[in-house]
Order: structure tokens, then C-alpha cells, then sequence
């Protein structure tokens, strides 16, 4: 499938993955997340189960201390 | 456009800014500036000596609550600009409370956790008010990675995304300064008329 992650364009061989199989693939470890799917947000509770389709807009925002 | 135009427009506005150290006091200031017309200021936190390394304090305000402080600094810069402070710990209640009626917000805490709370907390419940958040400005040098992107529609962010405050990473006037103004610009850009991504 192809979606937009973070404004850019990429690709997965599985369409319909979860916000949580999204990050084993792409090795996010990140502890303080902020995730939306087409502009809603998707609660850490739903990641596992918030399924990602083709043409989607995925956000995830990691979040660091600083200020 | 022209100042005077800038300053019309810009002083029916009220923008809200949630935390008021490094980012916040900075982008305060530079809203102040340019006009703004109210500026709603948040922190519960007192100035100690080692904020002055980037947050618009002064050494004789030591000591002192750092919202109150910030509202008296912005008042000897421009006195046009309404400033009210809020003494208190942001939590989502107290955001939707204190924030609600805002053009716009600025996110400026320290903690990841807060950053966290206030995007998710403005995503769900206030997704109408554009939200700027600075994430990612710690240590020195590297400017040419300190950059905005705009995440989703109200979601703007601002800085180099991975530098994270540490020992060996301390937070220091310039870069954090940067991001602060990086802010403030975007602010002016959105409540000015314009969220297109490509001119960010």
C-alpha cells in the first residue's frame, strides 16, 4: 500500500497494518508518541488495533524533551 | 504587508501559550512586539538563576513567579499588548478552560509528557485552534536542522525533531531562541492569513 507518513510518500507490501505493527516495521522505539490517521487522533489504547489503509495520511509525532 | 497593517490585524487576536521558560518567554516576547493584541501566559514555575541562560528574565527576578514576571517584561515592551497571566499546572481540563477562546496556541513546556498531553488534548478537543509546537532544540550549533513542518491541519511543529535535552545536551539561548521565534513566525504567518505548507 502506499501512504503518506509524516508528508512523505511511502510504501508497505501489507495493506491494512496497525499504528503498532507500522512501528516495529519501521524500528520506532519511541516512548512519547503523538499518532493521527488522515488528521484524527488515534489514543495510544487504539494503536494496536487502528488499522492503516492504502492512501492514508499517517501522522506520528515523537516527542522530545526541551523547552 | 504593510507594519501598520501587521499591527491592525494582528491586535484583535488572541494567542495562548502554555508554558512560559525557554520557548514560551521568548515567543511571548517576540509576539509582543509585533502587536499582538492578548496573550494569554501559563506556568506555575519560579525564575531560578540557571533559566537566564535562555528565558526572558532578568537577574533581579530571581525568585519571582515566572508568569508575573513575563506579563511585567512584556508590559515595559509594549504596553498595547493584554497580558493574562495564569499561575497554574496545565492539565486538559485546564487547557480547554483557559485556552478555549484562543486564535491560537503555543505549546512550550519542557517535559516530552506535557508535550504529549497538550497535542493530544487540543487534537481531540479543540481541533479548531491551530496548536505550534517546539520540539527538539536542545545543545548548540546545527541550526540548519532546526525547521517547521506542518503535521496536520492545526498541527505545526517546530525544530529539529530528535535533540532532547540531556547533560551532555544542555538547552542554551541560541538554539532554543531560534525555535521560540520559529513559533512566533508561524504564529504570524497562520493568524495573518496563510497555513499553506509550502510557503512555511
Amino acid at each position: 500500500m502506499k501512504i503518506t507518513l509524516n508528508n512523505r510518500i511511502e510504501y508497505f507490501d501489507e495493506d491494512g497494518l496497525t499504528f503498532e505493527e507500522l512501528f516495529l516495521i519501521k524500528k520506532f522505539s519511541f516512548k512519547m508518541l503523538v499518532t493521527k490517521l488522515n488528521g484524527q487522533l488515534v489514543k495510544k489504547e487504539d494503536r494496536g488495533t487502528t488499522q492503516i489503509h492504502e492512501g492514508d495520511d499517517v501522522t506520528v509525532l515523537h516527542l522530545v524533551s526541551g523547552g | 504587508m504593510q507594519i501598520e497593517e501587521i499591527k491592525k490585524r494582528l491586535s484583535s487576536k488572541t494567542v495562548g501559550i502554555a508554558g512560559c521558560g525557554g520557548l514560551g518567554s521568548n515567543c511571548a516576547v517576540a509576539m509582543a512586539r509585533v502587536g499582538i493584541g492578548r496573550l494569554i501566559i501559563v506556568d506555575f514555575d519560579v525564575i531560578v538563576e540557571s533559566n537566564l541562560n535562555r528565558q526572558y528574565f532578568f537577574f533581579d527576578q530571581i525568585g519571582q513567579k515566572k508568569v508575573f514576571a513575563l506579563a511585567e517584561n512584556i508590559r515595559r515592551i509594549n504596553p498595547l499588548t493584554t497580558v493574562t497571566p495564569f499561575d497554574l499546572k496545565l492539565g486538559p481540563d485546564e487547557i480547554l478552560a483557559v485556552f478555549g477562546g484562543c486564535d491560537l496556541i503555543v505549546e512550550a513546556f519542557d517535559q516530552a509528557e506535557m508535550k504529549e498531553m497538550i497535542v493530544e488534548t487540543v487534537s481531540l478537543s479543540l481541533p479548531s485552534i491551530p496548536l505550534i509546537v517546539g520540539n527538539g532544540m536542545a545543545g548548540l550549533g546545527k541550526s540548519n536542522q532546526l525547521r517547521v513542518e506542518k503535521l496536520s491541519e492545526n498541527l505545526f511543529v517546530c525544530g529539529d525533531g530528535c535533540s532532547e535535552i540531556s547533560a551532555e545536551q544542555p538547552p542554551l539561548a541560541p538554539r532554543v531562541g531560534i525555535v521560540a521565534n520559529m513559533q512566533a513566525n508561524m504564529a504570524l504567518q497562520i493568524l495573518l492569513g496563510n497555513k499553506n505548507q509550502e510557503e512555511l
